[in-house]
């Protein structure tokens, strides 16, 4: 029998986990996180005093029922949690687990890598107190934690709402929720997010409970600077009457929508192209989530699409891999999942025009601003290597001059800033200024660790 | 704005074994269970000083993405603080011992 791998553990590694069970196999399934749920659907130790269910809202009833079917899983997959694929070399994952390094290999892989917050960055921004919107519901479920006691939400996304009512039932104070695209933007994309009216109206839902709570719930606004001394102590911005506004506040919230975790994608062969409406490049797929022979994508890390999305695209990604191994053809369920998933992703798509990644913003930033958290890297360096006679004009080029995107992270926080930059400076759209490539160790490890089994 | 030294504020109680840590020199307790970033931002208000400069992070991603948060083991090896759970006797520290860089 072929062995099976799906890398990841949220909905869409679920969702093909349990078809591929329920037709005879017994994939391995790789989780880097603890318990199995993924980022979204995160589950606490069952030692914290936590209601998820309360927590989870309108999503709660879902978030169970994936957390049964996992559970009725379990005995029937090969699952290994706290383990990291930290390179891909043909059919060889590299892993590394409790500090160990192994290897196995997969004649079909699946990888299922989820998403994590897109960033523009703004002076400050490297201030203790500043976090991804995603980590400040990361801390509350997984810790039981708020980032702060009166937290700023930032951004561009309609996951500052909720993030902000989540904040506000645990005891938390919001100082603002502001958001960098204006009203009249939204509106213009209304008629595609009528695809999800249930999104549409859990977003509809935060802002009304937002000012309820009488929170400053702002649009259109610039940010300026996080400022504090040492740590958080305030978010300066310019609202959308162009009026100077500081909120004191002791924790910051970025979060600019998702963008997928493709590093993998990329070590595996997949190839990439431009997606306009995300601004980013993503790994091409058909309409079932094949890459490339023995290779499949879902979920997030494909294309953001939201849990629902990812549990279909998972489901869908498994019946591909039924068929490729000879199973007979499923065509109804596949025909419902192709168009669950094309319809999610869309309405995806146009969330991702209404709120918008603030291109003009992030071009427009000072050269003292850090880009690259990790190398501590200005926006001006990038600008003054370009600048010069022959200076790169492609984000590959550019990080192997300044070592921006060269750090810890391998570009995962400051490569959409980066591309932006590299753009504008260049006067190309997004698609000139090239994309980050992948590099295996996909994530730092010990250089002992590497040692065992060098790719 | 005041944080009374510590930046995260806890609002869900956990039960477990207590557990004794020390980061930099000074004692910390602790649940089974916690994460060591938890324990650090719960007690204060930094997890290190960056490498390049000495200014100081807090972690960033919270989700094992970013490497901001990586604090150092008494052992001299680096341990990912928002991923890593704390354990009974851990001796941490926000430098890399001397003579280490990394």
């Amino acid at each position: 029998m072929s062995s099976i791998v799906i890398v990841g553990a949220g909905p869409a590694g679920i969702a093909a986990a349990e078809l591929l069970c329920s037709h005879g196999h017994r994939p391995i399934m790789i989780d880097e996180g603890e318990r199995a749920g993924g980022q979204g659907y995160r589950r606490p130790s069952p030692d914290l005093d936590l209601d998820m269910h309360r927590l989870m809202g309108s999503e709660a009833s879902r978030y169970e029922a994936l957390h049964r079917c996992f559970a009725a899983l379990a005995e029937h997959i090969d699952y290994r949690p706290r383990t990291l694929v930290w390179a891909i070399e043909g059919s060889t994952l590299h892993l590394l687990h409790e500090g160990r390094a192994e290897t196995i290999e997969a004649d079909i892989l699946l990888l299922a890598t989820g998403a994590m917050d897109r960033v523009a960055p703004l002076p400050g921004w490297t201030l203790p107190g500043v976090f991804t919107l995603g980590g400040a519901q990361v801390a509350l479920k997984d810790q039981g934690c708020l980032i702060g006691r009166r937290v700023a939400f930032l951004g561009s996304s309609p996951l500052l709402l909720l993030a902000a009512k989540q904040y506000r039932q645990m005891g938390g104070t919001v100082a603002v929720i502001a958001d960098t695209t204006g009203l009249a933007a939204k509106a213009t994309a209304l008629p595609g997010l009528l695809a999800s009216p249930r999104t549409l109206l859990r977003g509809l839902g935060g802002m009304a409970g937002a000012l309820r709570a009488g929170t400053p719930l702002l649009h259109g606004v610039t940010p300026l600077a996080i400022e504090g001394d040492g740590h958080v102590q305030s978010l300066l911005l310019r609202d959308a009457a162009g009026r100077e506004r500081r909120f004191p506040c002791d924790a910051v919230a970025l979060g600019y929508g998702l963008k997928p975790e493709t590093q993998l994608a990329d070590l595996a062969g997949a190839r990439f192209a431009y997606d306009e409406a995300f601004r980013l490049f993503l790994p091409e797929t058909d309409a079932f989530g094949r890459a490339r022979p023995g290779l499949y994508l879902a979920g997030d890390g494909a294309s953001i699409g939201g849990a629902d999305a990812a549990e279909a695209s998972g489901a869908l990604a498994a019946h591909a891999i039924l068929a490729d191994l000879g199973a007979p053809p499923a065509a109804a369920a596949v025909r419902t999942l192709t168009r669950r998933v094309a319809r999610l992703r869309g309405f995806q798509r146009s969330l991702a025009r209404a709120f918008a990644w603030p291109v003009a913003q992030i071009r427009a930033l000072p050269d003292d601003t850090v880009l690259c958290r990790c190398e501590s890297v200005t926006i001006g360096a990038v600008r003054t290597a370009m600048a010069q006679a022959l200076g790169p004009v492609e984000v590959n080029r550019v990080k192997a001059m300044t070592r921006c995107g060269m750090g810890r992270c391998q570009g995962r926080v400051c490569g959409p800033a980066l591309q932006e930059i590299v753009a504008g400076a260049s006067g190309q759209d997004g698609t000139g200024a090239g994309r980050l490539r992948g590099q295996a160790p996909v994530k730092p490890i010990a250089l002992s660790a590497a040692g065992e089994s060098t790719p | 704005m005041s944080t009374d030294g510590a930046q995260f504020m806890r609002v869900a109680t956990r039960r477990g074994a207590a557990i004794a840590l020390e980061f930099d020199g000074l004692p910390l307790a602790a649940t089974e269970g916690d994460s060591i970033l938890a324990v650090l931002l719960t007690h204060g208000l930094i997890l290190r000083r960056h490498e390049f400069g000495t200014e100081p992070r807090a972690g960033f991603c919270l989700m094992g993405a970013c490497q901001d948060c990586w604090v150092w083991s008494g052992h001299g090896g680096r341990l990912r603080a928002c991923t890593t759970p704390v354990a009974d006797g851990m001796i941490l520290a926000s430098q890399p011992p001397a003579g280490r860089h990394e």
